[in-house]
């Protein structure tokens, strides 16, 4: 098979969510000769973004977009430590959580597929977060982005709660927030201090991707 | 075991014989940008409008939620439950986790009201059992608690015995509890309403209790929705669920709920789909 015809099939079963093949694919890729940036961001990347496009279109449905993630992520534990020697550097890096008291997680897992997918490092501390445990993942990655997620309207003064500790605990001007979730809304974001708000996964990747832009080019300033 | 709800003049009957209780879910402004902005406004004609539909729809029991971020959640809560029931006879299900709230809304419901919700959490139960208990109501409890949603039916199990045991500690007549068993979305985890499914077979035959439960969650995410709710809230009635909060405007699943009532056996004779059918004869 050709370096093309590996990208390509990667492509192809990375959007059909196929597991295993997307392995012996990345496999059989850097056997060959792919780089791991290759593999990255021609095969496994486009093929997300695809995904994600439909998901906006409404041509793809959730189950999809969580088992293409899945192929994905299968692909990126081989990779991982390969980009790691190559001293790549990282789109960024997201740290993600729902907030306490809420344990909703599909909303925060398709934002992170997508992250992941446009080649973010994403660090996700689950449901039910308090405030401490960001504080501490903060502390620990080093983020740029800290994601919230809240899908109820009694969990999101959370957003407040934990941006308050943040500031207390001097983390607060280090990392970009954003916020989201099903009754979020921007005019909710802003008036709890958050950064960046997004209403779907993709939205979500765009703005991230803005936020760490205007955050790199203000501190070359 | 029979959970009695009622309104200044209406009592709808929730239990393993009866037929099952639709409660409308509509009257809650999460997601819905326009309402949100009518209520913070003080408008609540969008309120009336929701309560005609889902009556219409044949929803047994009205959800009233009033959760708009931003918002004196206690005030509007009491002025819409008052609304509701100045312009329909069903009991109410008074949807909010804010204490506050829910404590305003119990003090001016006429009747006896189903609380939604409490977990399993113990600062949870602490806090909301003792309203339950002061206003005579009934309590909807989710079998989850501080470790987030257990994976299998087992573990539910061992949440609602807790959820259980707290309601003997505040003297809560057992038939005024209701679990909610937790349905989850199929399409995130292939397993996940044969999980349901068995929390609800496993309830009825250890406890009897009733349940109800937010059933269009188990679509979330699917193309046609309204064709997978309507298969699986007859699964989840066959299992033992005696009631869920779903939106009645749509008659599909509404209708294949009334038929999973006859076939299996809460509507003898078809009285009551029969008259359905009549009416909807005279209406078209």
């Amino acid at each position: 098979m050709s370096k093309e015809q590996v990208l390509k099939e990667i492509y192809d079963e990375t959007m059909l969510g196929n597991g295993p093949r997307v392995i012996e694919l990345t496999n059989q890729g850097l056997s060959e000769g792919l780089t791991p940036d290759e593999l990255l961001f021609e095969g496994l990347i486009p093929s997300l973004e695809e995904v994600g496009a439909r998901f906006e279109r409404g041509d793809y449905f959730v189950p999809e977009m969580l088992i293409a993630g899945r192929a994905m992520s299968g692909a990126l534990d081989i990779l991982r430590p390969l980009l790691a020697d190559t001293g790549a550097e990282t789109v960024g890096t997201f740290l993600m959580g729902t907030v306490k008291g809420d344990v909703h997680d599909i909303g925060k897992n398709l934002v992170n597929i997508m992250l992941e997918g446009a080649g973010f490092q994403v660090i996700d501390i689950g449901v039910q977060a308090p405030p401490e445990k960001f504080i501490d993942a903060i502390k620990e990655h080093q983020p740029d982005i800290v994601g919230m997620s809240a899908f109820l309207t009694t969990t999101m003064p959370m957003f407040k709660v934990n941006i308050h500790e943040l500031t207390k605990a001097g983390l607060r001007d280090q990392v970009i927030i954003m916020v989201g979730g099903a009754p979020v809304t921007q005019e909710y974001a802003d008036a709890v201090g958050a950064d960046g708000y997004a209403s779907d996964a993709s939205t979500a990747v765009r703005k991230a991707k803005e936020l760490i832009a205007q955050k790199r080019a203000l501190a070359k300033a | 075991m029979h959970t009695h709800l009622r309104s200044a003049s209406k009592e709808v009957v929730i239990g393993h014989d009866q037929p099952f209780v639709i409660i409308g879910e509509r009257i809650n402004p999460t997601g819905r940008k326009k309402f949100q902005e009518q209520l913070r406004a003080g408008d609540l004609s969008q309120v009336q409008i929701d309560v005609e539909q889902q009556v219409a729809g044949g929803a047994d029991v009205l959800d009233v939620n009033m959760g708009v971020p931003l918002t004196d959640e206690p005030e509007l809560l009491v002025k819409a439950i008052k609304l509701v029931q100045s312009i329909s006879d069903l009991p109410i299900c008074i949807d909010s986790s804010v204490i506050e709230a829910l404590e305003a809304g119990l003090g001016a419901y006429e009747g006896k009201a189903l609380v939604n919700s409490t977990t399993g959490e113990d600062d949870r139960m602490d806090a909301i059992l003792p309203l339950v208990k002061k206003h005579n109501a009934a309590i909807l409890a989710l079998a989850n608690d501080e470790t987030g949603i257990p994976a299998t039916a087992k573990e539910r199990i061992v949440v609602v015995e807790k959820i259980i045991k707290a309601i003997e500690k505040h003297s809560i007549p057992m038939e005024d509890l209701l679990i909610d068993p937790l349905a989850m979305t199929v399409g995130a985890d292939p397993d996940a309403v044969n999980i349901t499914l068995e929390t609800v077979h496993l309830i009825k035959e250890k406890f009897g209790l009733n349940m109800s439960m937010g059933a269009s969650n188990v679509s979330f995410g699917l193309p046609n929705r309204h064709a997978v709710n309507s298969a699986f809230l007859p699964m989840a009635m066959a299992a033992g669920l005696t009631s869920a909060i779903m939106d009645s405007r749509t008659a599909e699943i509404v209708a294949s709920v009334r038929a999973a009532d006859l076939l299996l056996g809460y509507d003898q004779w078809g009285a009551n789909w029969i008259t359905r059918f009549r009416q909807q004869a005279v209406n078209a």
